[in-house]
């Protein structure tokens, strides 16, 4: 690894004026994603701002709903009462990513900002745009079996990885933050990551040096809620494919560069459409590159697995 | 940084690189060698150790931040002489070949027994509501996260389910 400076944050007041203070700065919470990948010099940070002990890790009521802190652990997450109660699609989703020493240690707030597995993305002798701006993408005609089906770019079709983020979607949930001025924003999650465009590696929407604080859960919809994922193996491998459900919402994992929301099969859903026309109407836009065209079909599939076991759920 | 760590019961005070992964503190400053560097990516789970009793992977971490926290390695189970009941059973079935994922597959465990103890839900447990049982199917996936390259995973079951007892 390369040197870098370590400082332990007293408060998310302090954290932010660190970061905005100081060049090259990152936070760190539980570090499982970023210190691998400073482990492998993708990640160059100068300086580290560790998060971990905030006091941001509370579960509680909120408006009908949850905040759960950034710095809660998946693993806390996962056991909590309530959400095992009213949001078991978001603790079936953590369940399903990473090991118990990982969810142990990642936090909330980490989830959400990890980076994608691309294999060009880990490997710094190929061209990759998201970790070195204008030098190419080695997945658009290479090892692309995992890559992006919808919403992808000429510039990158990476996808994100979280099982997390695709039930937070599905869930409508909002993301709460501080800026580096100090400044309390609350926005939905699903307007967290960008599209990768040009500029794959631009990947949220925040300013740099904005801490993730919460995620607030709205009251769960009605109806049947579940998370169905797709991997070569029955545990601890990242997804091909995973679909969440929560009442009429549905929601699509590592199919594009962030969680999708599936709107066009809500839509047909309410209209009446069957499952299969309904998913159907999303994937007639799915791009894909040669070794993961599988993954469309895979999608259509799991999408009507997760819409049956919900129905089951709710009944 | 001047960093306090209380390793398997005594505080030790160190000054660290803030590179220093919990894992090489371990290894390379205290000489604990038991904990193992297998594929330091957090993949292998080797390297598991319990930090205030919680099992994490110690590559993926860094010593740094655990100061003031309270790490329990294999050395800290159980001696030659004092076996932990877990080290006890995975002799009693012969549940390694060449050994090196042990250390990392006893402290996880033991930690496991634990989280099952406390009623925390995996992707194997079909009511999230109800009370969590540890089946054989349970036991398999909470410890997915320790791969054993010889593939010693029928010992490794019969030796955890025979500790849980």
């Amino acid at each position: 690894m390369r040197p870098f400076t370590y400082e332990r944050a007293a408060s998310a007041d302090e954290a932010v004026k660190a970061a905005a203070a100081t060049p090259g700065a990152r936070f760190i919470a539980g570090g499982t994603n970023l210190l691998d990948l400073m482990k492998l010099d993708i990640e160059r940070p100068q300086h580290l701002i560790d998060v971990a002990r905030l006091p941001l890790g509370a579960i509680e009521p909120a408006g009908g709903g949850l905040r759960i802190g950034g710095m809660a652990t998946n693993s806390q997450v996962a056991a909590d009462p309530q959400v095992r109660r009213r949001y078991p699609v978001l603790a079936q989703a953590i369940l399903s990513g990473g090991s118990p020493q990982l969810r142990n240690k990642a936090s909330v707030a980490g989830n959400l900002l990890q980076r994608t597995r691309c294999a060009y993305f880990y490997d710094t002798s190929k061209p990759c745009n998201k970790r070195a701006p204008g030098s190419g993408c080695g997945a658009l005609e290479g090892l692309n079996r995992n890559a992006a089906i919808l919403g992808q770019s000429h510039a990158c079709i990476a996808t994100h990885p979280s099982d997390m983020a695709v039930a937070l979607v599905a869930l409508e949930a909002e993301v709460e933050t501080l800026t580096p001025s100090g400044e309390a924003r609350r926005f939905p999650l699903a307007e967290l990551h960008r599209l990768p465009g040009e500029t794959p590696h631009v990947e949220t929407h925040l300013i740099p040096g904005e801490l993730i604080t919460a995620v607030v859960l709205p009251p769960p919809p009605a109806g049947g809620q579940a998370y169905r994922k797709a991997r070569d193996r029955a545990s601890y491998a990242g997804g091909l494919a995973s679909v969440a459900v929560a009442g009429a919402r549905l929601a699509l994992g590592m199919v594009a560069h962030k969680p999708w929301r599936a709107t066009q099969v809500e839509q047909a859903l309410a209209a009446g459409a069957t499952p299969a026309e309904a998913i159907g109407e999303e994937l007639k836009d799915a791009a894909t590159a040669g070794r993961n065209d599988f993954k469309v079909t895979l999608t259509a599939r799991l999408a009507m697995a997760a819409l049956a076991q919900a129905e089951g759920d709710a009944a | 940084m001047r960093t306090t760590i209380t390793v398997n019961g005594e505080a030790r005070t160190h000054d660290l690189d803030p590179r220093t992964t919990l894992l090489d503190y371990l290894r390379e400053t205290l000489r604990l060698t038991g904990a193992k560097k297998g594929c330091d990516h957090g993949q292998c789970g080797a390297c598991t150790v319990l930090v205030n009793g919680l099992r994490i992977n110690a590559c993926l971490s860094l010593a740094v931040a655990h100061d003031g926290d309270e790490v329990v390695s294999i050395e800290g189970l159980g001696t030659p002489d004092a076996l932990h009941p877990m080290q006890q059973a995975f002799l009693k079935h012969d549940a390694l070949q060449c050994g090196y994922c042990t250390p990392g597959q006893i402290c996880s465990a033991v930690a496991m027994l634990e989280e099952v103890a406390a009623g925390w839900p995996s992707q194997e447990t079909a009511d999230l509501t109800a009370p969590v049982l540890l089946t054989p199917d349970e036991l398999r996936e909470r410890m997915s996260g320790n791969i054993c390259r010889c593939s010693a995973y029928p010992q490794i079951v019969a030796a955890i389910a025979e500790a849980a007892g």
